[in-house]
């Protein structure tokens, strides 16, 4: 039972981390955004491994189905392309190593730090999906609700920014 | 299974992020680092839950912080949009001007 998780979680956080290399490491766009498409898929999958399967589903439905699309239109409607593709380059690099590793050291440190044994494990059923529909309608009634209309009015401000003005309307 | 190794590449998966939003010129480049940063936060929100699943509060925090993404990236690349329109380019270092 233990093999059975630890395996898919090994390959699958290493998969993540490989991706996010190639997003850092490649010139390419179009490779960068496709290969945050692998790193989606892989923290779907680690969900899944951490019994939280509705937000699986739903980082699929939105990050994969919707944010990674409106990425690659961004870069297809924003670059010139060329022959070699769509290329960018980096700076700071030395400074952002820097940064990340010193930051990632510290995590770490901390990480090993926190005494795990101290939490007590509750168990429950393995299908929690009900459970947070329910919720979903009583107890977080009021911040669905709110994150409807941010959402809503975040979609409408965006075409509104983005939108084509004639003259006529411009005034 | 323990939840550090959870933390351990929700840090991983952060330090990556923020890598890329400090050394890419792209402004599209810089918005995939930002939803690698909000992908580890999540990791951390399910990881920390999935010790006490009576309550679902940490999947409740994901779920909401994936609808934040939607909208933040839907607006983003909207400015984008805006900015290539008007300086012809989208690289970071050269939009300096607040009104041109």
């Amino acid at each position: 039972m233990v093999v059975l998780i630890e395996i898919p979680f090994y390959i699958f956080s290493g998969l993540a981390i490989l991706f996010a290399g190639v997003i850092l490491f490649t010139k390419n766009l179009l490779y960068g955004a496709f290969s945050l498409v692998g790193t989606f898929l892989c923290v779907a999958a680690i969900y899944v491994l951490a019994q939280a399967e509705f937000v699986a589903v739903t980082q699929l439905m939105v990050y994969v189905g919707g944010i990674v699309v409106l990425l690659i239109f961004g870069v297809m409607l924003t670059n010139k392309i060329t022959d070699k593709g769509i290329i960018t380059s980096s700076y700071n690099r030395f400074l952002g190593a820097i940064i990340a590793i010193s930051l990632f050291v510290v995590l770490f440190y901390g990480i090993l730090k926190i005494n795990f044994g101290a939490v007590k494990g509750q168990s429950a059923d393995m299908n929690n999906v009900n459970q947070i529909g329910v919720e979903l309608l009583t107890e977080y009634l009021l911040p669905f609700e709110i994150a409807a209309v941010v959402l809503l009015i975040a979609l409408i401000g965006s075409s509104v920014i983005s939108g084509y003005k004639t003259k006529e309307t411009d005034e | 299974m323990s939840s550090e190794y959870y933390f351990i590449l929700a840090a991983a998966l952060f330090c990556i992020g923020l890598a890329v939003i400090i050394t890419k010129k792209n402004a599209v480049m810089v918005l995939m680092g930002v939803e690698l940063v909000l992908n580890a936060a999540n990791i951390n929100f399910v990881a920390v839950n999935k010790n006490n699943l009576v309550s679902l509060d940490g999947q409740f925090f994901a779920l909401f912080v994936i609808v934040m993404a939607a909208a933040e990236a839907a607006v983003g690349l909207a400015i984008i949009l805006k900015l290539f329109k008007y300086y012809k380019t989208t690289e970071l270092d050269k939009i300096n001007q607040l009104k041109g």
